[in-house]
This record gives C-alpha cells, structure tokens and sequence, in this order.
C-alpha cells in the first residue's frame, strides 16, 4: 500500500500538469469573482466563505479523472487489481494520493485567496480548519465517481453529473462552518458534521468504488 | 411457488400484460373522481382561497418522486444480489417515471409558491433537497444511457443508485441544517398532514392512490418494453452473427 501510495505520488509530482494546474484553477476562479460581483469589500467578505469553498470543490473535480484513467489506459490498472492488494485498499490509497496532491495544496492556498475577497479576519483558522477536514471527503466522493466512469469515453462531462450532487453536504457544512467562524459564532457543529462525512466517507466508499472499478475490469 | 418465478422475463409479461391497461385506465378513473371532487366539491381554504386545490397534484407527486427512489433502490439491490434481469430493467424503467414526479412536484409547487409566499422559489429545506434529489435522478439516466453493455450499465447503476440513497439523505439533513443556519421563514415548512381537515383529506387519498396505481401501471409498461427490446437486440445479434 506504502508503495503504491509512493508510485502515485512521484506519478503525480513528476509528470506535472495535475498537481499544479488544480491551484491555478483555482486562483483563476477567486480572482475572477470580484469581476463578476464587483469590488466592493462588504459583499466580497461577504460571500467569501462560499466562494472559496465552491472554488477548492471545482478545482479539485478537474483532476478526478486523472485518478483511474492514465492506470487504465497503460494497463496497469487490471495489473493492480490481480495484485495481493485488495482493490477496496487501492481504491483508498488512490483517494489518499488525490488528497495529499490536490485537497492539501488547495487548503494552505485558500487562506492567501481569502485575503483577495477581504474574508473577515476571524475565520482564517476556521477556513484552514474546514478545507483539511473536508477536502478528503471530495478525493474519497471523487474516486468513486472515477471508477464508475474509467471505462467510459467523454467518462469526464459525466463524472461532473454524478459527482457534483454528492458533494453537496460537505459543501454546506464546509461553508457554514467558516461562514460562523467569519461572523464570530461557534462553528464547532459544522465542523464535526464534516469531519463524520469524512470518515464516514473513508469507511464506506472505497467498496462502492471497488465494486465499480471489478465491473468495469470485468 | 415463489416471487422469484416472476424475474422470468417471459413470464412476467404474460402475467402483468392482461394487468397493465386495467390499471392504466383504473388509474386515470380514479384520478378523474379525486381531481374532480378535490376541484369543484370542497370549500375553499379560509387562508388560501382557491390555490389550496393545487394541493390534489402536489402531494402526490411529491409523494412517488420519493418512492419512485426508493423502488429503484430495491430493484438495485435486488439485482446486485440474485442477478434477475428483470429487476435491473425495472429500475432502468421507473427512473424517468421518477423525474417526471419530481419536476411535477417542483413545478406545482412553484405555482402554488407564487401566490401563497410571493415567490416561484425559496431556498427551503424541502425545496432545496427536492432539487437536489432531481440532480440524483439525472446523473443516474446519463449513466444508464452512457454505457453500451447493458450488464455493466445495471451494475454501476445499481452502485451509484446505492451510493446516492445515502447522499440523498445526507443532502436532506444537511440541507435542513444550513438553511436554519441562515434564514427560516417559519410558513414554508408546516407539516400539511396535520393542517388537512377531512374535507380536503379524503379527496386527496383518492389522489395518491390513483397516483400510486399510475406510477406502478407505467413501470410494468415500461418495463415490459425494455425486455422487448433488449429481446429484439438479441435477436438481431443473432441474425447477423
């Protein structure tokens, strides 16, 4: 598993593209916001919480289908699936590496964007804090989406229909959660809602997913 | 003598065929009574006026948009487990029943918003996740749609189908707890069961039940034109190869 997990990560590093474009992606989306709403500060801090979350959701949708698809492509996803490892084990250690090369790099960028929108100074802890308990759920939630659509051809445009929907309660409790922490309440309930989907997450869906990716390997 | 013996595809159209149209016709009969007698034989609502007779439509189909879920769910698992062909093909079929229901349901209720809380729509608990559950719905007919092997499309359907009860759920309490976080208007969300005097009450089990009766006619229609056609490819494989 360790290696594997190292595979994935010097994959990731060395080939490019994913681990930096998701931050551009991001970066892009924040800076574009202030266009479309306009510059003043009280509606930007205003719907900052929000916005960055919507933001880190989408940067990290575009690179899921990197997950499964290059594995399957040179074969070494059926080489995977035949090794000693079980494929629930995989299916969590391709999640992990998602995470630690896209949800992770998302969550300490997040705090220099929200000084682009003016996020009120209190909830900067409360932003991190969100982003690192709620990021996994999106790797976990999008790996799954992955497998179910490896097979596919334009699987891509898909995976956004069936993946978009089951993020939405990490979305609300991720933004509620700095929401509070911007306006000075406690944001303790939120805050442990996410982290149960996170684990909740982490228990259930690498099955599901190692359902879909033995269908699809069939 | 079992269920089971109904997942034989040839016998489950010969036992639900003679049934189908009996239903069908009985369904609309009984809508015809519990729409009528909803429209034009109670009294209008002291508060609402003649808008409450949307109530006939919008209960209902709000109501199978629900189950119409929770049905494919069943087949889901069902075909997970015993592998019954036919399982997987109700489900395939009783999915655009479902968003149907639900577009109904979002769609009276709007008209009914309209005058009642001076808007089409609210970002209301109920609302919200009904949209949400719409989203489901169509995520889960791209997919079927986007596989060829109809074996596989009814294996990751029915993983998908599982995986997103669960979410649905979730959605639906996260979504109660965000908007109570912001804002609650405390008249959207009153538990109409409660509310109903008999009057209104009666007509609208006469509705639901015709409801019921439809959604469970067009399935078994559907259902039986999906063995067909899956019968036609076969044999058209057959007289090719």
């Amino acid at each position: 598993m360790i290696a594997l997990l190292r595979r994935d990560l010097a994959l990731a590093v060395r080939a490019g593209g994913g681990f930096g474009l998701g931050l551009a992606f991001f970066l892009i989306v924040i800076v574009l916001v202030p266009f479309g709403v306009g510059p003043q500060a009280d509606i930007l801090s205003r719907i900052a919480p929000g916005v960055l979350w919507v933001a880190a959701l989408l940067a990290a949708l575009l690179s899921l289908d990197r997950i499964f698809a290059l594995d399957f492509e040179d074969g070494s996803l059926p080489l995977l699936a035949t090794s000693p490892l079980p494929l629930e084990g995989v299916a969590l250690i391709k999640g992990v590496a998602h995470w630690l090369t896209t949800g992770l790099p998302l969550t300490f960028a997040a705090p220099a964007l929200g000084f682009l929108l003016s996020l009120a100074p209190g909830a900067y802890v409360w932003l991190l804090a969100s982003l690192v308990l709620g990021t996994p759920a999106l790797s976990m939630i999008g790996t799954f989406g992955a497998a179910v659509t490896v097979g596919l051809k334009r699987g891509g445009l898909l995976m956004s229909l069936l993946v978009l929907p089951l993020y939405v309660p990490t979305l609300i409790f991720g933004a509620e959660a700095v929401r509070r922490g911007a306006d000075g309440q406690d944001p303790t309930t939120p805050l442990l809602m996410l982290a149960g989907i996170t684990l909740g997450c982490f228990a259930l869906l690498p099955f599901a997913s190692a359902a879909a990716l033995r269908v699809n390997l069939k | 003598m079992s269920i089971w013996e109904y997942a034989n595809p040839k016998k489950f159209i010969a036992t639900t065929g003679p049934w189908v149209p009996v239903m069908l016709w009985g369904s609309i009969a009984i809508l015809v009574v519990g729409l009528v007698w909803g429209f034009f034989f109670t009294p209008d609502d002291f508060r609402q006026g003649s808008t409450v007779k949307i109530f006939y439509l919008h209960v209902p189909s709000a109501l199978m948009a629900i189950n119409a879920w929770f049905m494919m769910l069943i087949a889901s698992v069902i075909w997970l487990v015993r592998r019954h062909h036919v399982s997987a093909l109700a489900a395939r079929a009783a999915a655009p029943v479902g968003v149907v229901m639900t577009v109904m349901a979002l769609f009276t209720g709007a008209i009914w918003g309209q005058p009642m809380w001076g808007t089409w729509w609210a970002w209301d608990p109920r609302l919200t996740s009904f949209l949400i559950l719409f989203l489901f719905y169509l995520g889960y007919i791209a997919l079927w749609e986007a596989i060829e092997d109809p074996d596989t499309a009814a294996d990751l359907t029915s993983v998908l189908c599982i995986v997103g009860s669960v979410f649905a759920v979730l959605s639906r309490y996260a979504v109660n707890f965000w908007s109570q976080g912001l804002h609650q208007p405390a008249s959207l969300s009153l538990d109409k069961e409660e509310n109903v005097a008999d009057v209104f009450w009666y007509p609208a089990l006469v509705c639901i039940a015709g409801f019921v009766l439809l959604f469970v006619a067009l399935v078994l229609m559907r259902t039986a034109t999906e063995i067909r056609v899956r019968r036609m490819r076969a044999l058209e494989a057959r007289m090719r190869g």
